[in-house]
């Protein structure tokens, strides 16, 4: 058994097991190269923002409002609370209806059904639908109910939207990874199916929900398309303070900041890119971190 | 250990008379000594059924996996089901406490009676027919949490009323032989005991929510031959209280603990040509290892096919 499993892995790790052949480390240096492309990439943005906004990087980022005359003390006051509110939103929306959908389609659906295979096809696609389709989407929603588009709940809407379907595939997946066994002991105990999810299959999949939740979210944090087709302000200077609120986000306010052609908006702009990877960077460390901590030996 | 009693917080659901509690004077001789050779000893030739199957048949979508099988399980016995892969054995076992229900496509003909109630009845609850008869699988299966967890999750779920569950985890841990092993670490995860802990775990487990018929599939085949022996014992001694029917592919552990066992083959059916199962011979084990009556069972126990 040994052996064969030993073989078996070889072909994975030709080079390091001694296999010189041309086409071999051809292959391994282009896989190298890839590697190398991506963490360039990072880096050389990295760098680059940071070079331009490190002058910025002062407290007025984050105490300060945006403001039109006044670039070298604007700040992202603004859009750092928007971009909070606006998520939290899209998280209470979206995690409660993603992770209800996708265990009602592992261990409830019936997969015969018409309506369900309807569902599972289109779930892939709409994983893949542009973020602006999301914006449009809320905007007549928005429209149809009466409801002020350019405000907190529209944007949170709108973002739980465009993340729904990657947490529903990432319930789904982690629900599968539940072994049949643990489901099997417990309906042969007598629990009910429902208890055996609420009990079992659940919190098993927690880790591998909350790790899809939490890059799902970071995508959503990134988002500004679907919040400028909403009409997002790209000038405020208030704190919101509620639903009904009007916002602006980070991705707005860079946008806009952006935008303009003073060298000082520029600076603040790359100053509240390098704030917004930081955050990005935390959120995908914390996914990672939850996914080692808690991933379960069978 | 003598204190414990079986059935005494069944609920009333329509499946006939509640477990009684067994009458463990009958069987005392046999407690003293769990060497092997005992273990058919209180045999009587009448059985007295716990739970029967009346001509049943069980599908799979248009797939007949099992075929008109009638057959009685004796309280107080231990039952063992043995014959080739894909004669239907685990599939008969699992459609004795509805666990077939979870499979999609699956059907059963004919009765599996438990107390003379037919446990497919329109008025039976599935959830009920699965706490009265527990099951034990292959590959030892404890929750991912904390032992007492595991035993206490059944009487939980099923909402038991217990005066406390301290002395139901005892209980069950003791009457599965693990207590000692597990007394000062009932916190810890049960994902940390050995695979022969795991299984008496998944004993204990069942025990706790008190049923009469305990299904055993497999239960000691991912196991070393030293757990298995504990397994066995075990077997033994669950006996004096509860009906066991375990499905083996081990005939020697048929030989060991059964009192009876049934012999099951696989033949092709006509017309189909898909394999179905089909019940060959059912006897004292005594009887199927040294005096069988049909060919097809000598040849399967002196090894000559399976």
């Amino acid at each position: 058994m040994t052996s064969i499993g030993s073989l078996a892995g070889r072909p994975m790790k030709a080079a390091r097991y001694g296999d010189r052949g041309f086409g071999s480390i051809a292959f391994l240096v282009a896989l190298w190269a890839a590697v190398a492309f991506a963490v360039l990439t990072l880096g050389v943005l990295l760098v680059d923002s940071f070079m331009d906004g490190a002058v910025r990087l002062d407290a007025a980022l984050f105490t300060s409002y945006s403001s039109q005359i006044l670039p070298e003390t604007a700040g992202a006051r603004a859009a750092i609370l928007g971009s909070a509110w606006v998520i939290v939103v899209t998280a209470f929306l979206a995690i409660p209806l993603g992770v209800a959908a996708g265990v009602y389609l592992e261990e409830f659906a019936d997969e015969r059904r018409w309506y369900n295979k309807l569902v599972e096809v289109n779930l892939t696609n709409l994983a893949a639908v542009p973020a602006i389709v999301y914006g449009m989407l809320t905007a007549g929603l928005a429209l149809a109910v009466g409801l002020e588009r350019r405000v907190v709940l529209a944007g949170g809407i709108a973002l739980a939207l465009l993340i729904l379907p990657v947490i529903i595939i990432a319930t789904r997946e982690a629900v599968r990874a539940v072994p049949q066994e643990i489901r099997d002991g417990s309906l042969a105990l007598g629990a009910t199916p429902l208890q055996t999810v609420w009990r079992q299959t659940l919190p098993a999949a927690v880790p591998g929900i909350a790790t899809g939740a939490i890059l799902a979210l970071s995508r959503a944090l990134g988002e500004a398309a679907p919040l400028l087709l909403l009409g997002g302000l790209v000038f405020v200077n208030y704190d919101p303070d509620g639903l009904m609120s009007g916002f602006t986000t980070l991705p707005i306010q860079i946008f806009n900041w952006a935008s303009q052609p003073q060298l000082a908006f520029q600076q603040v702009a790359s100053a509240a890119i390098i704030v917004m990877l930081f955050l990005l960077l935390v959120m995908n460390a914390l996914a990672i971190f939850i996914r080692n901590r808690y991933q379960k030996r069978w | 250990m003598a204190t414990y009693s079986t059935g005494t917080a069944a609920p009333s659901v329509n499946l006939g008379e509640p477990p009684s509690s067994p009458a463990r004077e009958e069987h005392l001789h046999a407690t003293g000594g769990l060497q092997h050779h005992v273990a058919h000893k209180h045999v009587a030739p009448e059985i007295d059924p716990v739970m029967a199957c009346e001509n049943v048949s069980v599908y799979y979508g248009d797939f007949r996996a099992v075929t008109d099988v009638s057959l009685d399980f004796g309280k107080n016995e231990i039952t063992a089901l043995i014959g080739p892969s894909g004669c239907g054995k685990s599939t008969l076992l699992r459609s004795l406490n509805r666990m077939n229900d979870l499979v999609e496509g699956a059907r059963v003909e004919g009765r599996v009676t438990y107390h003379e109630k037919n446990v497919y009845d329109r008025d039976v609850d599935p959830i009920e027919v699965r706490r009265r008869i527990g099951m034990v699988f292959q590959k030892p299966n404890p929750f991912p949490k904390s032992i007492y967890d595991n035993i206490a999750y059944g009487p939980r779920v099923t909402g038991m009323k217990v005066d406390s569950m301290d002395d139901v985890v005892e209980e069950s841990l003791t009457r599965a032989a693990l207590w000692d092993e597990v007394k000062d670490k009932l916190k810890q995860s049960a994902l940390g005991l050995s695979g022969g802990q795991q299984q008496r775990l998944c004993i204990a487990r069942t025990l706790a929510v008190k049923p009469d018929v305990i299904l055993m599939d497999e239960p000691a085949s991912a196991l070393d031959p030293i757990a298995t022996a504990r397994i066995e014992d075990l077997m033994l001694e669950l006996r004096e209280d509860y009906a066991i029917i375990v499905v083996t592919h081990n005939m020697q552990q048929a030989a060991r603990v059964a009192d009876r066992t049934a012999f099951f083959t696989a033949l092709a059916e006509e017309g189909s040509g898909d394999r179905t199962g089909l019940l060959v011979e059912y006897d004292l084990t005594s009887n199927i290892f040294q005096n069988p009556r049909d060919k097809r069972t000598e040849d399967y126990i002196s090894g000559r096919f399976g």
